[in-house]
């Protein structure tokens, strides 16, 4: 309740230094990064105690469509903004700006009873295209594969739709079988890989856990884990950037808050979370 | 003078009431309209209503609606199956059979009931209920219609039992009087006379739980699966109306193609709930003549 008070009057308080920064900022977007961005806010606001931070999640489509509806400042978000959605943005006047925060490796998990350990993007295409049917064929048990996905809002939905049921072909119509049961978070994903054996369901690096597998990916014949090495290096197939967008160059707290998210005590909340900073990617290249 | 006065007012503050409730169904029902026909402008009615295929974000679209019909339809139906004759027998008991503490005690639990958030009944699906379900009747998943309809219909039974509960303790004492006059045991009297009597009460009960069942979205969207699937059986995976709003509401920019496809999903919704109403009215109606 103090909490709530102070924030009410931490804009009219007249206790505050004029050259402290004020404001409110709204962030929006990708449940993938929705506890990393949290830990970059509460960061934040340790520095910059009469700037307020919200941060909420709902999928990416969903961050991405506030900025454009204007109700957020800073929109997360775990894919690109597509082509529709920047012409629909300069239609409103909004002019998108993209930062790239952080890279992150899509993990594939299924239950710990599940004898599978491994399969490539092509097992995994058929897999969710509902081509492949029985774990039988992937050396698995005599089980109904049960595919899990995000809602279409998670723009890690979207990534793996262009990357494993698309393969990344731009005029593939390919769509994830109807039988796809679209659960509402990547935690439900979890909570459904570990009670069913059958089930095969993907989601940030972040949120896997002792309680499920992850399986080794192959894009060709070598097979790799989903971690943060991997996906340094590049070798982790279902490797992506992480975005926060703002509409136009950030100015006031919005800017403070994008170089906070920038700087190494920012970078490092996403090192905290399982994720892989900017940074570490720069740095692996040489 | 002053009466009449203070009479008038009040009198015209009431029917303003009545011509506002009148008036907003009427608004939501044109802002519905208004944005659902700007979806059938560049989008073919016949495709949305009879299309089979719920790909938003596809290039391009289908926004075709059979299967969140479908789905809304078997989810309703499953939970009125299960949550009426459950409903209608506990009111039976509750009214005219159990003693008087057990009547009590039934009665303000069957309110503690009604007061469980819809999210809470969710989690326990998800946790509980859908485990079970699939290793009892082995089935891939146990994220299904049954699971949403088992949990709707514990949502509905409250309503359905006070309302119906009422509706027989408001049978005139007399007809159960004349019916064990006339020799009946207390079955017969309850089944044949009270019952019968309390009808159309007990029809209002079934009707505005059904309501209740047919818009609520947090629990189906939780446990059912969501996918838009043509569902063959109750035992699938399926997605209804109200969840596909809810889940995909918030990534749409208002004014796009989706965001209309969305205001007409609502549109259907409203029409069947109007409908539903429609329906259990006159059968009041018939009821009490």
């Amino acid at each position: 309740m103090s909490v709530l008070i102070m924030l009410i009057f931490a804009g009219c308080g007249e206790d505050v230094d004029p050259n402290e920064p004020v404001g409110f900022i709204q962030v929006k977007g990708s449940d993938t990064i929705v506890n990393a961005s949290q830990k970059v806010a509460e960061e934040f606001m340790k520095d910059y105690p009469h700037v307020f931070v919200a941060v909420t999640g709902g999928g990416s489509g969903v961050g991405i469509a506030s900025l454009i509806n204007k109700t957020c400042d800073v929109a997360t978000a775990s894919r690109e903004m597509k082509p529709k959605e920047k012409e629909m943005a300069e239609e409103r006047g909004v002019f998108p700006n993209e930062f790239t925060v952080a890279y992150d490796g899509v993990a594939v998990i299924v239950n710990k009873n599940n004898p599978v350990d491994k399969l490539t993007i092509e097992d995994f295409h058929k897999i969710f295209t509902g081509k492949a049917t029985n774990w039988k064929e992937f050396g698995g048990k005599d089980l109904d594969i049960v595919t899990l996905s995000r809602e279409v809002s998670s723009g890690t939905h979207i990534y793996f739709k262009e990357e494993v049921v698309q393969l990344g072909k731009k005029n593939s119509r390919e769509e994830f079988s109807a039988q796809t049961l679209l659960l509402t978070s990547s935690q439900t994903i979890v909570e459904e890989v570990v009670t069913n054996e059958a089930a095969i369901g993907y989601l940030g690096m972040g949120y896997v856990s002792e309680r499920t597998k992850a399986l080794l990916v192959a894009k060709g014949s070598d097979f790799y884990p989903p971690d943060v090495n991997n996906v340094i290096k590049k070798t982790y197939p279902l490797s992506r950037p992480l975005y926060f967008y703002t509409n136009g160059e950030p100015q006031g707290a919005v800017k403070l808050f994008i170089d906070f998210t920038m700087s190494p005590k920012g970078q490092q909340q996403f090192i905290e979370t399982g994720f892989v900073p900017v940074g570490a990617t720069v740095a692996s290249k040489d | 003078m002053h009466r009449k006065i203070s009479e008038y007012i009040i009198e015209s503050l009431i029917r303003l009431s009545g011509f506002l409730v009148i008036i907003f169904v009427f608004l939501i029902f044109l802002f519905l309209l208004r944005d659902s026909l700007s979806l059938f402008r560049v989008y073919r009615v016949g495709e949305f209503l009879f299309g089979r295929n719920w790909l938003p974000i596809s290039e391009p679209p289908k926004f075709g609606i059979v299967p969140l019909l479908l789905g809304s339809i078997y989810v309703t139906v499953g939970a009125i199956v299960i949550c009426v004759p459950v409903g209608v027998g506990a009111a039976m008991f509750i009214a005219e059979v159990a003693p008087k503490p057990i009547k009590h005690i039934l009665k303000s639990l069957v309110e503690i009931l009604a007061s469980i958030p819809s999210v809470v009944l969710g989690f326990i699906g998800i946790v509980w209920l859908s485990p079970f379900l699939k290793n009892t009747f082995n089935l891939p998943t146990g994220m299904c219609g049954l699971t949403g309809s088992l949990l709707l219909a514990f949502m509905a039974l409250p309503t359905i039992i006070s309302i119906s509960e009422d509706a027989l303790v408001g049978v005139p004492r007399t007809y159960k009087e004349a019916a064990f006059g006339l020799g009946a045991t207390r079955w017969q009297a309850l089944w044949r006379i009270i019952l019968p009597a309390a009808s159309s009460g007990i029809i209002a009960g079934v009707m505005l739980g059904i309501g209740r069942v047919i818009g609520e979205t947090m629990v189906v969207m939780m446990v059912t699966g969501n996918s838009p699937v043509v569902p063959k059986s109750i035992l699938q995976p399926l997605r209804t109306l109200t969840a596909t709003i809810a889940g995909e509401m918030g990534e749409t920019v208002s004014g796009s193609e989706h965001y209309f496809a969305l205001f007409a999903v609502g549109l259907v919704l409203f029409v069947i709930t109007f409908m539903i109403n429609f329906i259990a009215d006159s059968f009041l109606r018939r009821a009490r003549k």
